[in-house]
C-alpha cells in the first residue's frame, strides 16, 4: 500500500518540476500545539464551507432563473419538483449563514492571537478582503430568491450605500442597476454572486492559502514568551495526517450540523416580492448586518451638521479601515511586545457587535 | 482531544508492520463511514441533476390536452399553476384558453355548448368567446391565454 | 373706340372668371346657414343671451336644427319680425306644455326617422303614465318635465358622458328635486333616497365605471317613472338577479310575502340602501334579519338556524384549509393541486349564499356539505405536505448515522496513530 502511495507521489512530483516538494511538504508541515490550538481549525472549516457553497451553488445554477418574473418560481420549482432540491437549497442557505459565523470567529481568533503581526500582515489584509467578499456574497445571494423579505432588505441595504459622501448616489445606482430595486438589480446581483465574487474570492483565497503555507502557523505571543522563558515545552504535530484528520472531523461535524439544520429548519420560500406593495413591518437585514442597522437606529437624525446616517456610515467605514490595517498599527506586536490596548479594542469590537445584534433581535 | 506527538521521536507510519487486528477494524470503520457519507452526498446530487418529469415551472405553460381529446364545441377545465383554467375547442375548430376564475366572485366558469358562450353558474354571468363579459354581474373580461399546438399537445401559455 | 376682338374676349373671360370666383368665395365665407336668432340673441345680456350661448353644445344644433325648428319664427329674418306669430313663432312653452312641445317631433316616427331611425318615439306617451305626467295633468307644475332632466338649449345625447341623464349622473339629476326637503314639502314621500342610494353597492359599482349598474331609472323607469308595486319588486330586481328571484318566488317566502303584501327583496335588502349582504344576516342571532319575523320554535327559525350553521361550517373548514395550504406553500411545499381543488369549495360557498334565497335548508346544506368535503380533502393534502416536510428528518437520520460512523472512525484512527 505504501509503495503505491510513494509511486503516485513520485509520478506527480516529477510532473510538477521535481525536487520532491510534495513529499517534503507533507512530511514537514507542522502545526504548533498549545492551549489555543483549537482555534486553528476555523480557517479550514471556513474553506470547507466555501467549497460546500460552490458545489451547492453550481447545482442550484442548473435550475435557477435570474429574472424578476422567473426567480421566485424557479426556486419554488427547485424546492418542490426537483429531487432533493429542498436539501440543496436549504444547505446552501444555511451554509451561507454558518460560513459567515465561522469567518467572524476565524477573524476574531486570529486577531486575539495576534497572528497578524510581522511577517503575516499580508495574510491578515488578504483575509480581511476575503471577509468583505464573503459579506458581499451574503448580501447579493440573499436577494436571489426574490421574496418579500429579501426585496425590502436589499432596498434598505442599497439605500444605506447611497449615504456615502459624494459617490454614494452613484454607488446606489450601480448596485441597483437603476434608481429602484427591480429585475435589473436581481440580474446584476446574480452576476456579482456567481461570477465576479467567486473569481475574486478564488484569487484572494489562493493568495491567502499560499501565504499561510509559506509562513507557517503563527504561535500566540503569550505562548511564545513562555516557551522562550522555558515555562512551556515547544510542541507540534504533523499537519499530515494528524492535523488533517482532525480537520476532517471538524468538516464532518459541520456537515452534520448543516444537514440537521436543513432538515429540521428548512429554509422558507416566503411570498413573491411585489415591488409596488408597501414594506412589511419590522424589515431588517440579515443577522450579520444587524449591529450596523441597530447603530444607525440609535443615531439621531442630525449630529451637529452631519446627517445621522452619514455619520454612522463614516464611523463604520473608519472602523473597518482601521481594522484592516491593524497589523501596521500594532507593529509593536511584531517585536513580541503585546499592548493591552489592541486586545481591549478587539474585546470592545466583539462585545459591541454581540450586544447590538442582541438588541436588534429582541 | 489533542494527541501529543513529538514528531522527532515517533514518525507516523514509519515502516510499522506489526499485525494489529484493532487497526484493521478502525480502518474498516473509517472506510465505511467515509464511503457512506460520500454516497449520501453523491446520491442526492445525481438525483438532483436528473431533470424532473415536468421540466419547467408549470405556472407559465401547461399541456392542457392532446389533439383529438376535445370534440368541436367542447371544453375542458384544467389546472394551470394553482388556479383553474378553461380550454375551449370552438365550433369553428379553433382553440381558445382563458382563466376559469370568474371576475365577479371567483367561481369556476364553464362552457355552455348550447349558448356557445362561457357561463358562471354562481350568478349567471356570461362571457363571449373573446372572454368579454357580456351579461350578468362579472365586471371585467376573462384574461385570455395563448394556445400553441406542439405536435400532439395543446399547450397553453400565460405571460409572466 | 371699338376694342379689338382679342381684347373683348379677354375682358369677357376675366369677368366670367371673377364672377365664378366671387360665387365660389360666397360658399367659403357663408358655411353655416343663416341663423338670425343666434346672431341677435348671443349679444343680449342675461337670460336672453344664455340660450344662444349654450346652443353650440346642443345635439339638435349638431343635427342642423335651429331655434326656429322648436320655437317657430324665421331664422333668416334679421328684424323683430322674425318672432311674429305670422311667421309661426310659438315662443317659450309653459311648463305644462313642454311634453307636447318636445313631442311635436319626438313622438313623430316619420320625422325622427330622418335623423336617427333607431331612436324610440314613445317617450311622451310613457311620460303620461308616470307619476310626473299624471300630476302634471292635474295641474302640478312642480313635477319634472322633459327639460328638467334633459336640460334645455344644451341638450346632449344620453350616451354623452356630460349629459345629465348619462348613467352616472342620473341619480344626481333626480336628487335635484327628490333630495330637496323644502321643494318636496307637501308630497308625502321621503327625501333621503339619494343619500341612501349613495351608500349602496349599486352606486359604488356605477362610480367604478360599470355603466350597466342600476341607478334610479333602472328600477323606476325613466320616462314612465313610477315606483314598482310591492308585488313586482322581485321581478324588477330579478332582471339582473335572475337566480335569486327564481329561487325566491319558488320559496315559501314567495307566496307568503305576496299574501302579506310585503315588498319581496326589499323586505331584507332595503330598496335604496342596498349594501353588500353579510353572512350574519342569515340565522338566529338578534342582529340577523330572519328573527325580525320568526321566533324560536317556528319552522322558519329552525330553517334559519340550519342554513346559517351550514354556511358557517363551510366558511370555517374553507379557511382552515386555506391556512394550512398557505403554511405549506410558504415553507416550500408543492400543493398547487390542492389549491385548485379548494377553488371549487370557494365556488360552493358563493353558490350557497345564492341558495339561501330558496329558504330551504336541505338545498343549502347539499351545497355546503359538498364544499366542506372538498375543503377537508384540500386540508388533508396540505397536512400531508407539511408531514412530508417533517418526514425529511427521518431521511436525515440515515446520513447522520453515516456521519457519526465516519467521525468515530476518524477519532479512533487518530488515537491509534498517535499511540504508537
Amino acid at each position: 500500500m505504501a509503495g503505491i502511495k510513494r509511486r503516485t507521489l513520485n509520478w506527480i512530483d516529477e510532473r510538477l518540476g521535481g525536487g520532491g516538494s510534495i513529499e517534503e511538504f507533507l512530511r514537514h508541515k507542522k502545526v504548533p500545539l498549545h492551549r489555543h490550538t483549537a482555534w486553528y481549525y476555523f480557517g479550514g472549516i471556513a474553506l470547507f464551507l466555501f467549497v460546500v457553497q460552490v458545489l451547492t451553488g453550481i447545482l442550484l445554477l442548473m435550475y435557477y432563473r435570474p429574472t424578476a418574473s422567473g426567480a421566485f418560481e424557479s426556486v419554488q420549482f427547485i424546492v418542490t419538483q426537483v429531487k432533493f432540491g429542498w436539501l440543496i437549497r436549504s444547505i446552501h442557505s444555511w451554509s451561507a449563514n454558518l460560513m459567515i459565523l465561522i469567518v467572524f470567529i476565524h477573524m476574531f481568533s486570529v486577531y486575539f492571537m495576534k497572528a497578524y503581526r510581522k511577517p503575516r500582515e499580508l495574510t491578515w489584509v488578504s483575509g480581511m478582503v476575503l471577509f468583505f467578499i464573503v459579506l458581499a456574497f451574503g448580501f447579493s445571494g440573499y436577494l436571489l430568491p426574490w421574496n418579500t423579505l429579501a426585496f425590502f432588505a436589499t432596498k434598505v441595504g442599497t439605500d444605506m450605500a447611497g449615504f456615502v459622501p459624494f459617490i454614494g448616489p452613484w454607488i446606489r445606482v450601480f448596485l441597483r442597476g437603476g434608481n429602484e430595486v427591480t429585475g435589473a438589480t436581481l440580474t446584476r446581483f446574480f452576476g456579482f454572486h456567481v461570477a465576479v465574487l467567486p473569481g475574486l474570492a478564488t484569487l484572494l483565497l489562493a493568495l491567502h492559502l499560499l501565504l499561510v503555507q509559506r509562513l507557517g502557523m503563527s504561535v500566540p505571543p503569550g505562548v511564545e514568551k513562555r516557551i522562550k522563558e522555558g515555562k512551556e515545552r515547544e510542541r507540534s504535530m504533523p499537519f499530515f495526517p494528524n492535523f488533517l484528520l482532525r480537520d476532517i472531523m471538524g468538516w464532518y461535524g459541520a456537515l452534520g450540523v448543516l444537514g440537521a439544520l436543513a432538515a429540521i429548519f428548512p429554509w422558507e420560500l416566503g411570498t413573491k416580492a411585489n415591488p409596488f406593495a408597501s414594506a412589511p413591518a419590522g424589515i431588517h437585514p440579515e443577522w450579520y448586518f444587524l449591529f450596523m442597522f441597530q447603530t444607525l437606529k440609535y443615531l439621531p437624525s442630525k449630529v451637529f451638521f452631519i446627517d445621522g446616517e452619514l455619520l454612522g456610515l463614516m464611523l463604520f467605514g473608519l472602523a473597518g479601515a482601521l481594522w484592516v490595517i491593524v497589523p501596521f498599527l500594532d507593529y509593536k506586536a511584531g517585536f513580541g511586545r503585546t499592548t493591552r490596548f489592541f486586545t481591549g479594542l478587539g474585546i470592545f469590537a466583539l462585545g459591541y457587535i454581540i450586544v447590538l445584534s442582541g438588541l436588534a433581535l429582541f | 482531544m489533542k494527541g501529543d506527538t513529538n514528531s522527532e521521536k515517533c514518525p507516523v507510519g514509519a515502516g510499522e508492520e506489526k499485525p494489529d487486528p484493532g487497526r484493521r477494524w478502525v480502518n474498516l470503520l473509517l472506510g465505511t463511514g467515509v464511503v457512506a457519507t460520500i454516497a449520501s452526498f453523491v446520491y442526492p446530487a445525481i438525483r438532483y441533476v436528473i431533470p424532473p418529469p415536468v421540466s419547467e415551472a408549470s405556472n407559465l405553460s401547461v399541456v392542457a390536452a392532446k389533439i383529438g381529446e376535445l370534440k368541436n364545441n367542447a371544453a375542458k377545465v384544467f389546472k394551470f399553476g394553482s388556479e383553474p383554467a378553461i380550454l375551449i375547442h370552438t365550433v369553428g375548430g379553433q382553440y381558445r384558453a382563458f382563466t376559469a376564475v370568474c371576475t365577479h366572485l371567483g367561481c369556476t366558469v364553464q362552457y355552455r355548448s348550447d349558448l356557445h358562450e362561457i357561463w358562471c353558474p354562481c350568478h349567471n354571468g356570461i362571457y363571449n368567446l373573446q372572454g368579454r363579459n357580456v351579461s350578468g354581474p362579472p365586471p371585467r373580461p376573462l384574461a385570455q391565454y395563448q394556445v400553441h399546438i406542439q405536435g400532439e399537445d395543446v399547450v397553453v401559455v400565460r405571460n409572466a | 373706340m371699338k376694342r379689338s376682338l382679342t381684347t373683348r374676349s379677354r375682358i369677357r373671360g376675366c369677368a366670367i372668371g371673377v364672377a365664378i370666383m366671387l360665387w365660389g368665395l360666397s360658399f367659403a365665407s357663408a358655411a353655416p346657414p343663416k341663423n338670425s336668432c343666434i346672431s341677435c340673441h348671443s349679444q343680449l345680456p342675461g337670460q336672453y343671451g344664455q340660450p344662444a350661448k349654450l346652443f353650440s353644445a346642443d345635439v339638435h344644433q349638431q343635427a342642423g336644427l335651429s331655434c326656429a325648428d322648436c320655437h317657430g319664427g324665421d331664422r333668416n329674418d334679421d328684424s323683430m319680425n322674425a318672432m311674429s306669430p305670422a311667421k309661426g313663432f310659438r315662443g317659450a312653452p309653459a311648463k305644462a306644455q313642454v311634453p307636447a312641445f318636445c313631442g311635436r317631433c319626438h313622438s313623430n316616427p316619420s320625422y325622427m326617422r330622418k335623423f336617427n331611425p333607431s331612436l324610440r318615439t314613445d317617450q311622451v306617451s310613457e311620460y303620461l303614465t308616470s307619476v310626473h305626467g299624471k300630476r302634471l295633468k292635474q295641474g302640478d307644475t312642480k313635477v319634472a318635465v322633459c327639460v328638467d332632466c334633459h336640460s334645455v338649449h344644451d341638450i346632449r345625447a344620453p350616451s354623452d358622458t356630460r349629459a345629465p341623464v348619462y348613467p352616472t349622473h342620473v341619480a344626481e339629476t333626480c336628487a335635484r328635486c327628490h333630495a330637496d326637503a323644502n321643494y318636496m314639502k307637501g308630497y308625502k314621500i321621503p327625501t333621503n333616497q339619494y343619500a341612501l342610494y349613495k351608500k349602496s353597492v349599486h352606486a359604488a359599482d356605477l362610480a367604478g365605471g360599470d355603466t350597466s349598474a342600476p341607478t334610479c331609472t333602472t328600477c323606476h323607469g325613466n320616462h314612465g317613472a313610477t315606483p314598482p308595486g310591492v308585488n313586482s319588486v322581485a321581478s324588477v330586481c330579478g332582471t339582473c338577479h335572475v337566480m335569486n328571484q327564481q329561487l325566491f318566488e319558488k320559496s315559501p317566502h314567495g307566496a307568503a310575502f305576496a299574501k302579506m303584501g310585503l315588498p319581496g327583496c326589499v323586505q331584507c335588502h332595503s330598496n335604496h340602501e342596498i349594501v353588500k349582504p353579510e353572512d350574519s344576516w342569515v340565522g338566529t342571532d338578534p342582529k340577523a334579519v330572519c328573527v325580525t319575523c320568526h321566533v324560536e320554535g317556528d319552522n322558519g327559525y329552525k330553517t334559519a338556524q340550519a342554513i346559517a350553521g351550514g354556511i358557517d361550517k363551510l366558511k370555517a373548514t374553507y379557511h382552515k384549509a386555506d391556512d394550512v395550504l398557505n403554511k405549506a406553500e410558504q415553507s416550500g411545499m408543492e400543493v398547487s393541486s390542492a389549491r385548485v381543488e379548494l377553488t371549487s369549495a370557494h365556488s360552493d360557498l358563493i353558490k350557497a349564499r345564492v341558495a339561501v334565497h330558496s329558504f330551504n335548508a336541505a338545498d343549502v346544506l347539499k351545497i355546503t356539505n359538498q364544499g366542506v368535503a372538498t375543503s377537508r380533502q384540500a386540508q388533508a393534502a396540505g397536512i400531508a405536505a407539511l408531514h412530508e416536510r417533517d418526514y425529511r428528518r427521518k431521511g436525515l437520520a440515515i446520513s447522520l448515522i453515516a456521519i457519526v460512523i465516519a467521525l468515530s472512525g476518524l477519532y479512533l484512527k487518530i488515537r491509534k496513530m498517535e499511540q504508537s
